[in-house]
């Protein structure tokens, strides 16, 4: 009895940490409507800012809450940085855009981090005065624990004090409601958002400088808490601060005892609970519907026509391409042979993306089940090569299958934390399942037969079937099947009205889009000789959509040509720097504001106007 | 002679492609009430918007007490003095009476009639009955006085006041009037767009008329009374 009150107290504290950075987001959610993903990043910013003063200053008690107070207000003025200089040029951007630029602050931050404050993981000082614990019912329970506990309450309610009786939450609640009418008003919207971003990014930093004390800093801090307290924000509704206060605690407690009773699989209980919420709840616990419902990026200029003499370009770039193996070496053909294969990965996300408008965070889960796919078989059943790659898109065609029933079910950004949400299940269960995937130690010895395990003979193999794949999924567009599923982007309820069964449509989308990049993970194994865990990780989505969107997202052939540039560009970089985080967080910042059309866009651009003007 | 409070010439606006005011030339002199008609989709409400910085796409030239706010934000404009009341009452739903109005609130400025909570809900009793309620729980003539009551707790000079007749009940319509006429008395100089052709007459002094995107006449409330064939040519349906 005592075990349990002290496992649900413990809870108690989670919920404390997770409500405080969950809080900053639902706010900058609320007012903004950019789901930040840089949130985590100022947890962790204010976790090591919090490390190093407290290191400095902390010995004493007044000197330990200065400098967690100064962390939170460093991790601030950078979230006021970043809203500057980035955020305030995305407001009306598609959300993909939004989610992509604030991705590529998150790399930025981590390399920053690094070179900062190294790798290794840092153990903090504990709390002066709040080092020894208390009895409760017997059990030891720690002092600091529970202040952390009565600090959750504290902040709900300061900040409702602060948004609804002062002037500054009153103006912050109207801009949020109609951002045109409160500047009609005398309110400068610009200032407030930077106002609302220090105060989202402080209690960010003052969550991650709370930990300090409690557990290691390191750099995985940022993607762990942002993928949860994003799970807390759709649960308790997205902008609702009572919501996140609810949901924090429901999940603090799901965690606390789901450890006790599957220790296994803790992580897949979390995402599951959002995925059930969702499902009888749409809008989460407290919040309400979306009243514009956000744009689909695609529906800028919709491609719909095939191009001029698309089919003999296709077959002769298809055949230099084949020609290949007769003068590059060894390295240029693996370069290559990822290159084709991250273009089928990239072309089967465009299928979502550019003809269904769904953004899907989490396309790596079905490139990393096609991949385990094929490595488990190999591993456990000693399948042959053909056997497994058969097996690749259909694994993955049937998680699609499943995940994608829940996952149209909803639009826009919640469609986009669905996906995520399935892909960190999918990775969750391949992480902590041991005895099965091999966890974080993957899976080695994958290699193709003899016939195929010369460079030259994989890479033809790779791009017959890449190219199959691919004209497939361009035969897909342009058939009745891809004009539905554009008619249903562009407008669902004008498609629903002329007989098309939308939602049905964007599920066999999803499926087909997961079964095509589950062939592509399933050739990436053979071409690596192993599968890790990392290949379904929220950063392989994020190259995945990063390819999407330097190539062009309105036109068919933008995938091919950003699959292709993106993998060129990060080979080279990570050759000549340690910082390629950096440099890819700064390359897609850069795409997002200067090039939102692409590079195919762009040149298809340029030539337009090159033609008018002769 | 004085220059005009507000000095509007070759005002255009796009809303992406569609080009919507070609030309509006318009001027609303000190302590003026002056009627925009026009009929529907004539460019009324983009005029008004175009002045307040609200089109994004806009040329021209906006002079508001001698200075060019042509190329400022809207908020800018706001705190120069210029009041703007849309037609759609974009009442901020979620916030009560009294919040609503706070949101309004700007220091007062010389020359401008100053107002307090107070003193709007003398000039609009209803209003005062309903302060805690919330925007979503108001009937239109209430949201319209409110709309109207949070513009004012900006201590404008000039108040940009679009179609407040429009879709209200007659004796709310004649209530608008009413709290128009008292404005003028205050010493606000009002720019109001209408359709409705005897609101119009009680309330203004001139009537600037436009037409696909362009004024094409101007003169007196009076002469546009007396004038059929104008009335006939630009606002008859």
């Amino acid at each position: 009895m005592s075990f349990l009150l002290v496992q649900a107290l413990s809870g108690l504290a989670t919920a404390a940490t997770l409500f405080l950075v969950s809080s900053g987001l639902t706010i900058v959610f609320g007012v903004t409507r950019i789901v930040n993903f840089a949130h985590g990043s100022f947890y962790m910013l204010g976790a090591y800012l919090g490390w190093s003063l407290v290191e400095r200053f902390g010995t004493g008690v007044g000197g330990f809450w200065a400098s967690v107070v100064a962390a939170a207000l460093g991790a601030g003025a950078l979230g006021a940085l970043m809203e500057v200089a980035l955020l305030r040029r995305l407001y009306r951007s598609p959300e993909l855009f939004q989610l992509l630029g604030t991705f590529g602050v998150v790399l930025v931050l981590q390399d920053a981090a690094s070179w900062i404050w190294g790798s290794e993981d840092l153990l903090g000082r504990r709390a002066p005065g709040l080092k020894g614990s208390v009895e409760i019912l017997g059990q030891p329970f720690p002092l600091y624990d529970l202040m952390l506990i009565g600090l959750g309450p504290l902040v709900l309610g300061l900040l409702w004090l602060l948004f609804n009786r002062t002037r500054w939450g009153t103006l912050v609640r109207a801009a949020t409601q109609d951002r045109d009418m409160a500047s009609a008003l005398g309110v400068d919207p610009a200032r407030l958002f930077t106002g609302v971003l220090f105060l989202g990014s402080a209690l960010a930093g003052l969550g991650g400088a709370l930990q300090v004390p409690r557990e290691a800093v390191n750099l995985h801090m940022d993607m762990a808490i942002v993928v949860e307290a994003f799970v807390v924000v759709v649960v308790g509704g997205m902008g609702s601060l009572t919501g996140a206060f609810l949901a924090s605690l429901l999940i603090g407690q799901l965690q606390a005892f789901g450890i006790l009773v599957f220790p296994q699989i803790t992580l897949v209980l979390v995402f599951l609970f959002m995925a059930v919420v969702l499902v009888l709840r749409p809008h989460g616990l407290m919040g309400r519907a979306e009243e514009t419902p956000p744009t689909a990026p695609a529906a800028l200029a919709p491609p719909l026509t095939a191009g001029r003499g698309a089919g003999w370009g296709a077959a002769l770039l298809l055949a230099a391409l084949a020609l290949v193996p007769l003068v590059a070496g060894d390295y240029a053909l693996i370069v290559l042979t990822e290159m084709v294969i991250l273009a089928l990965l990239a072309a089967s996300l465009h299928l979502l993306i550019g003809l269904g408008g769904l953004v899907s965070f989490g396309h790596a889960a079905w490139f990393g089940l096609g991949a385990y796919g094929a490595a488990l078989l190999v591993k456990h059943l000693g399948a042959p090569m053909p056997l497994a790659l058969a097996a690749a898109p259909l694994v993955a065609g049937i998680g699609a299958l499943i995940a994608g029933w829940f996952c149209v079910r909803r639009s826009g950004l919640y469609f986009a934390m669905l996906t995520l949400a399935f892909a960190q299940i999918v990775w969750s269960v391949t992480f902590q399942w041991y005895g099965f995937t091999g966890g974080d130690n993957g899976i080695v010895g994958v290699w193709p037969p003899p016939w195929a395990a010369g460079k030259a003979a994989y890479y033809w193999l790779t791009l017959g079937l890449c190219a199959g794949a691919l004209a497939l999924l361009r035969r897909a567009a342009f058939a009745p099947f891809g004009y539905a599923l554009r008619a249903g982007r562009d407008s669902a309820l004008r498609a629903e009205s002329v007989g098309i069964d939308v939602r049905r449509h964007q599920w066999l989308a999803f499926a087909l889009a997961g079964s095509a990049a589950g062939l592509a993970g399933g050739l990436y194994a053979f071409s690596k000789g192993s599968v890790f865990p990392t290949l379904m990780a929220v950063p392989v989505s994020v190259d995945a959509l990063v390819m999407v969107l330097m190539g062009g997202i309105q036109t068919v052939a933008g995938p091919l040509a950003g699959a292709a540039v993106f993998h060129l560009l990060e080979a080279e970089v990570m050759r000549m720097t340690e910082l390629w985080r950096l440099a890819l967080g700064l390359v897609i910042v850069a795409l997002v504001l200067l090039f939102p059309k692409g590079i195919v866009g762009f040149l298809a651009d340029v030539l337009a106007d090159r033609r008018r003007r002769a | 002679m004085t220059a005009p409070l507000l000095d509007v010439a070759g005002l255009e606006a796009w809303y992406g492609r569609a080009h919507i005011l070609t030309g509006v030339d318009l001027t609303v002199g000190r302590g003026e009430v002056v009627a925009l008609m026009g009929r529907n989709g004539a460019g009324k409400t983009t005029t008004l918007k175009a002045i307040m910085g609200l089109v994004g796409q806009r040329a021209g030239r906006v002079a508001f007490e001698d200075r060019a706010i042509a190329a400022l934000p809207p908020h800018r404009i706001a705190r120069l003095g210029v009041g703007y009341v849309p037609e759609d009452r974009r009442i901020f739903a979620d916030l009560t009476v009294e919040e609503n109005l706070e949101v309004g609130r700007q220091p007062p400025r010389p020359g401008a009639p100053a107002w307090t909570p107070e003193r709007l809900f003398a000039l609009f009793p209803n209003l005062a009955e309903m302060r805690g309620r919330r925007g979503t729980r108001m009937s239109g003539g209430e949201q319209q006085m409110l709309t109207l009551a949070r513009t004012l707790m900006g201590n404008p000079s000039l108040l940009l006041l679009d179609e407040p007749s429009e879709g209200l009940a007659p004796i709310i319509v004649r209530q608008m009037a009413e709290a128009v006429r008292r404005l003028k008395a205050e010493g606000l100089s009002v720019l109001v767009s209408e359709q409705n052709l005897s609101f119009a007459a009680a309330v203004a002094d001139r009537a600037s008329v436009i037409e696909k995107g362009r004024v094409r006449w101007t003169g007196t409330m009076a002469e546009l009374m007396a004038d059929e064939a104008a009335r006939r040519a630009y606002l008859a349906l």
